[in-house]
């Protein structure tokens, strides 16, 4: 360690402080351009941003001045990585080195970009794009505005579509610039006029095709929230671009093209001649229905009515019908009868003692009574006896009468 | 912007009403014949309404804070 010597120039901390601050001012001055993440983000009343700029391994103080941030496209918050352009500034009283921002955009992401993402952000906190402030399209608009430049191809094709595909509906043009400086101020007037106007049914704001810069308008606040605070529906058609816009978003409804927003229309208009269709077809089925109805109950009634003659023919069919049967039961009652009639007299033929005659035996009997000879003892000579034979009978006179069997004479 | 366009609607309403009538089933011949011929009528208006080609294209313009309405050129239509 060097003694203190008398010969060596010895500085105040002032003098030190102000020598390094134009050390800084030498290197510096021409402004350096400086990357990092933005921490402890301060806004003071008096409308300065305080923060730090930080890296991996070092932080660096800064400021940016009310005159220089009512610049900034976008919002500072914690956490953005930003590029910063300014002057390294000694401040003295707190013996700090600080950054004195003049210019800053965000890292990787333009500042529009990183803007819209902000604003959108902030626009959906506040509801402007909740489904539940979002209005039905009325049932069929006849009175169309567009919000849109009335040189432009959005409101050519818009016109042609509805010319063609829905002839009823009549069209009030409100032309705006729909790109550049003061646009959006004109769009948001544009759809305030037609609500305070109060005459069209709905409202399409449109341009068409571009670039993301030539679409910008639609990006705006005050765009947003005009669509929003309309009390006319609003379908947003903000030509053939990837993103959605922040008018999109707000609508109550969005297609990518004039000629969709167009097309919603004839559709509507299509969609209730359909129905109309159906409807009618429906009305003349329930006719024809009644009618039906109508034809088959008088059916029904002309033949539940029958004359006398009628009842009387079906009486004498009934007792027809009856007899009939009663003749069959009959008939078979007889054959039945006779069957059993011919089986008896087959058993009592074959009990008939004349059949045992026929196998060459006789029978004699008294000629004077007819009564059956038994016995010899019954008999005398000279009683004339009857013989009957299987096949006829003879007369004849006893002549002798004996006991032995076998010896019989007639 | 004259044109009376807003019943249609209603029209189309009332038109539903008379089919789910008629569908009922419960009308005597008569009454269901006049609904029909009402349902027709009605059909046949909003159809009128629908195809009506009277339009209108107009201009809005704003002076001293009064709207006027100019008709707007459609020469350049067509051109797809």
């Amino acid at each position: 360690m060097p003694t203190l010597q008398e010969n060596k120039h010895i500085y105040t901390v002032s003098q030190i402080t102000l020598e390094i601050g134009v050390i800084f001012e030498n290197t510096f001055g021409n402004g350096v351009w400086v990357e990092g993440e933005i921490s402890n983000f301060k806004a003071a009343t008096s409308g300065h941003f305080y923060f730090s700029l930080k890296d991996s391994a070092s932080v660096l103080a800064a400021a940016m001045f009310v005159r220089a941030n009512r610049e900034l496209k976008f919002k500072l918050q914690d956490g953005i990585k930003v590029i910063c352009f300014g002057k390294i500034d000694v401040y003295g009283p707190r013996g700090q080195y600080q950054m004195i921002v003049e210019k800053m955009e965000p890292k990787g992401i333009g500042a529009r970009a990183l803007a819209f993402e902000q604003l959108k952000e902030k626009l959906l906190k506040e509801g402007l794009f909740d489904a539940a402030h979002k209005r039905e399209l009325p049932f069929m608009p006849f009175r169309v505005g567009v919000v849109t430049s009335g040189a432009g191809a959005a409101i050519r094709d818009i016109l042609g579509i509805l010319k063609k595909g829905a002839s009823c509906v009549d069209v009030v043009i409100r032309s705006v610039r729909v790109q550049g400086e003061g646009a959006a101020q004109e769009i948001a007037q544009g759809i305030e006029d037609l609500n305070e106007f109060n005459k069209v049914d709905v409202i399409i704001v449109s341009r068409g095709g571009g670039s993301t810069e030539d679409l910008w308008s639609f990006n705006e606040e005050i765009v947003a929230r005009a669509v929003y605070n309309s009390k006319i529906p609003v379908i947003s058609a903000v030509g053939h671009q990837i993103n959605t816009s922040l008018c999109d978003l707000v609508a109550d409804c969005f297609v990518e093209t004039p000629t969709a927003a167009a097309k919603i229309i004839v559709d509507k208009k299509n969609a209730i001649f359909a129905q109309l269709d159906s409807l009618r077809h429906e009305m003349g089925f329930s006719v024809s229905d009644i009618i039906g109805v109508l034809k088959n109950n008088l059916i029904a009634l002309k033949n539940s009515i029958k004359s006398p003659l009628d009842r009387l023919h079906e009486k004498a069919q009934v007792v027809d019908d009856l007899s009939l049967g009663l003749n069959q039961n009959m008939r078979q009652l007889i054959n039945i009868t006779r069957e059993k009639t011919l089986a008896l007299i087959h058993r009592l033929e074959a009990l008939s003692p004349l059949a045992v005659l026929s196998r060459g035996y006789s029978l004699s009997m008294f000629l004077a009574d007819e009564s059956v000879i038994k016995s010899p003892a019954q008999i005398k000579k000279g009683d004339k006896v009857k013989t009957i034979l299987s096949e006829g009978s003879f007369i004849s006179s006893v002549e002798e009468v004996s006991n032995d069997q076998r010896k019989t004479t007639a | 912007m004259t044109k009376e366009k807003q019943p249609l609607e209603e029209d189309i309403k009332k038109l539903q009403k008379i089919v789910e009538d008629l569908s009922g089933g419960k009308l005597t011949l008569a009454e269901a014949l006049k609904k029909y011929e009402e349902g027709i009528k009605l059909a046949e208006n909003c159809s009128q309404t629908l195809q009506d080609a009277e339009r209108k294209v107009e201009s809005l313009m704003k002076k001293d804070g009064k709207f006027l309405l100019k008709d707007f050129s459609e020469d350049e239509e067509g051109k797809d």
